[in-house]
């Protein structure tokens, strides 16, 4: 496991390097992938969980339209926090600081006149265990319409079923969607999360590890799922599993102790990376 | 096997816990058996006795215990003795006698020996002599008497039901109109309304005293018609007494019935335990007021408990955030179970009794003061006081709840653009529903069983109507109550009649049981099938 690795390295290095910002200038310009313009851009985040411990330093990236942008790293490196610093869920945890900017959209998400709701109603989010809420199938798709203000029962069955056909399980449930959803398989239930944050209409969906609690075939049916969804949606994905990044994405980031560590085009980083941290991670020498 | 060896295998440890529970069940099955063989021989027709003494003397009765004479009673004689039921309260002054058995001389089992149980005065054990019918005599003698007797008294029944019910539903509720028209004048007469009013009032009084006169005038008429037929008995000692067949409840013959009809008898006498209302201060009779109020108030105690403990669990538990403040409201909420109850009666007589219902009937009932409405003990506020009681119970099982709903739904739902409120609303509450209903359960079986508060807050030895009633507004939250804990309190310790009221105690305390578990049982019900929707399917 890494992890325990991660945490001791974490403050090695802090205590070796106690001023992040010598890496990373603030001035530095964010490695932009493609000439696709970006969605969402992050410059100069920081954030930590309270006290000194920094979660995340300095980290500046573009994340571009329709696109599937993946964050790979070791356990503890941040990838997480930097996705859920980006629909502002991080907000719940107590003593959470954040500096930088992240602009969705020509605004700063943490503008103080942002309504965070409303954020998050245009990022969505589908979570490394699936979440589906002990009610049935259908109830689980239409939570976020009806969230929404939306009480037409004809416009509700016409989101939940364009839904599920988007997540490419219509066909499994069509026929018991008044049952639970805790009734479906892993795999299914994980799709069903997509189909729910799909019903929202969002803009991004940002997924933390969705597969890594899944079978081989259940990943690679979401896999197919997220190069069907990048045509409509920007995707921001988080994964350990380096193949997956490689497979699915068109940018990857690399995070190493809360640092962006290189980003690009997925096929330069894994073919010809800049970094030597980087090589030596994908070629499994750490991590 | 050495004892190390013994002790780390474990078994003593298997051996201790099962103990434990082995001895829990025995006692909670003991306790159960105790009441219930106590209080269910006590409705069956047992036979009669017919027993002649030593010193020349006949008693009748039914046995109803056996014992050997203990020996602290001094030079006395030695041996058994057996308890009798000989009834006749008003020949002998007494119902049971203590009758050594070494005095019995002849013990028999005459079939026409006859138990009367009465409205009043209790059981009567003797023989027919005859029935009239007014001054004409219809039969005489034991074997024609009890023809006649059964023959006549469903009739007769009839009517003194029709009395009884004409009085306690008609004539109630002309006396209720009565009094609402009598607080209306009071009323007019406090704001000075106008005259007009006023007589219009005393109109409908007047109307209403004219009804109240002729329907007591076609009661009178009932009940003098109801008393023509007579039953003259007869004692074991030869003692005539004249008995209007309109006072007898049941009458049997038990040496001369067969089991099954026995058992009939058995049915309808527990239904009539259950059913009506007591007799000859509540030794006799049936408890269904006790029931009712006991039922009501636990309702109404849930309704008032539960929005409030789960309101304060959602704060300490969603909303306070965790600091020395919510940590000693927490320890202030749980030390609230551990106050002794009759403290929350004492609270409730104090605040909800006299501030809440003094202040009320300031406001509201000015013109019927010094006369308390609100400002006296009801069952509003026993049910309040209960609910005070018993909300550290709901609040805790609350908050447990809450905190088991997984962080992954909250955030599942926060990340769909929902509000915390609108997460707390549509995913974490129903997540956390059969946890506020294990609280329910806890406080209706801690708040049923409460007797200590009520006593001061609003429960009556005898109620003279049911706090749910048919006269508008129909539920009357300011009516005293009874309860069945009282009841078991207030007949078995401040009864007139210590010895025949031992059975009521004892079914009065096995229905108390029964009720406490059916109303648990429907709540743990409800509980189990959110439950299977919540977790819904297979997995």
């Amino acid at each position: 496991m890494a992890s325990p690795d991660g945490d001791i390295g974490l403050t090695i290095q802090s205590k070796r390097m106690p001023k992040p910002a010598l890496v990373a200038s603030s001035s530095a310009p964010a490695v932009t992938a493609e000439t696709v313009p970006p969605v969402l851009t992050v410059r100069n985040l920081s954030m930590s969980y309270g006290g000194e411990l920094m979660a995340l330093r300095e980290i500046s990236l573009d994340i571009s339209k329709n696109q599937v942008t993946a964050f790979i790293g070791p356990s503890g490196c941040g990838k997480s926090t930097l996705l859920r610093c980006l629909n502002r869920l991080n907000d719940l945890v107590d003593g959470a600081r954040v500096e930088g900017r992240v602009t969705f959209d020509g605004r700063d998400i943490y503008d103080p006149a942002v309504d965070v709701t409303e954020l998050r109603k245009r990022i969505g989010m589908v979570f490394q265990k699936s979440n589906p809420f002990p009610k049935s199938i259908y109830e689980n798709v239409a939570y976020g319409p009806r969230i929404a203000g939306i009480r037409d029962r004809r416009r509700l069955d016409g989101i939940v079923e364009r839904s599920l056909q988007q997540a490419a399980l219509w066909d499994e449930v069509a026929d018991r969607l008044q049952q639970s959803a805790l009734g479906l398989s892993g795999g299914q239930q994980q799709r069903l999360c997509i189909a729910r944050a799909l019903a929202v209409e969002p803009e991004v969906i940002l997924m933390d590890e969705p597969c890594s609690a899944l079978d081989p075939i259940a990943t690679a049916k979401i896999e197919a799922l997220i190069h069907e969804l990048k045509k409509s949606y920007t995707i921001v994905i988080v994964t350990h599993n380096m193949q997956q990044a490689a497979r699915v994405s068109d940018c990857t980031a690399f995070l190493y102790l809360g640092r962006l560590i290189e980003f690009g085009t997925t096929e330069k980083l894994f073919t010809t990376p800049s970094k030597k941290e980087t090589e030596d991670y994908i070629t499994g020498r750490f991590g | 096997m050495s004892l190390r060896a013994i002790v780390k295998s474990g078994d003593p440890w298997i051996w201790l816990t099962g103990g434990a529970v082995a001895t829990s069940l025995l006692m909670i099955g003991g306790l159960l058996l105790l009441v219930a063989t106590k209080s269910l021989g006590f409705f069956w027709p047992a036979d009669v006795v017919e027993l002649k003494l030593e010193d020349g003397t006949v008693v009748l009765g039914q046995v109803r215990n056996h014992e050997t004479i203990p020996e602290s009673s001094g030079s006395g004689p030695k041996g058994d003795r057996v308890q009798l039921q000989v009834g006749n309260r008003d020949l002998y002054g007494a119902d049971f006698r203590w009758i050594d058995e070494s005095d019995v001389v002849t013990s028999s089992l005459r079939a026409e020996a006859v138990v009367l149980e009465r409205r009043e005065w209790g059981n009567f054990y003797g023989f027919v002599k005859q029935i009239r019918s007014g001054e004409k005599v219809i039969a005489s003698g034991p074997q024609a008497g009890w023809e006649a007797l059964s023959e006549r008294l469903p009739a007769a029944q009839r009517l003194a039901a029709k009395v009884r019910e004409l009085e306690t539903s008609d004539l109630a509720a002309i006396n209720y109109d009565l009094e609402s028209e009598r607080l209306e004048r009071l009323r007019a007469r406090h704001s000075g309304g106008p005259t007009g009013a006023m007589r219009a009032i005393e109109e409908r009084e007047a109307e209403l005293q004219q009804r109240y006169t002729e329907l007591r005038g076609s009661i009178e008429k009932l009940s003098l018609e109801s008393e023509v037929d007579r039953l003259i008995m007869v004692d074991a000692g030869g003692s005539e007494k004249e008995i209007g067949l309109s006072q007898i409840v049941h009458a049997y013959q038990p040496n001369a019935m067969s089991t099954i009809s026995k058992a009939r008898l058995y049915l309808a006498k527990v239904w009539e335990f259950v059913s009506s209302d007591p007799r000859e201060s509540n030794t006799e009779g049936g408890i269904f007021p006790a029931i009712f109020g006991t039922v009501m108030m636990v309702i109404l105690m849930s309704i008032a408990v539960v929005p409030f403990g789960v309101l304060a669990a959602l704060y300490l538990r969603e909303y306070a955030r965790d600091g020395i403040m919510v940590r000693i409201v927490r320890i202030a909420v749980n030390n609230l179970a551990g106050v002794p109850s009759i403290v929350f009666g004492v609270f409730g007589l104090g605040f909800f009794v006299y501030f809440v219902g003094g202040s009320i009937d300031a406001l509201f009932f000015p013109e019927r003061l010094p006369t308390p409405t609100f400002g006296t003990g009801g069952i509003l506020w026993a049910a309040l006081t209960l609910a005070l009681l018993t909300v550290p119970v709901v609040v805790v099982a609350t908050e447990e709840a809450l905190a088991a709903v997984p962080k992954e739904h909250r955030e599942g739902s926060l990340a769909l653009g929902a509000t915390k409120f609108e997460t707390i609303w549509r995913v974490v509450l129903p997540s956390a529903l059969p946890g506020v209903l294990t609280g329910l359960i806890l406080a209706m079986a801690r708040g049923a069983g409460e007797v200590a508060p009520l006593m001061i807050t609003g429960v009556v030895k005898l109620a003279p109507s049911l706090p749910f009633d048919g006269n508008w507004p129909f539920l009357h939250l300011d009516r005293k109550f009874m309860h069945l804990g009282f009841h078991i309190y207030d007949v078995g310790f401040q009864s007139p009649n210590v010895e025949a009221a031992k059975p009521m105690v004892y079914a009065t305390a096995l229905l108390l049981v029964l009720i406490i578990v059916s109303l648990n049982l429907s709540a743990i019900l409800l509980r189990n099938r959110l439950r299977r929707r919540l977790s819904g399917g297979t997995f």
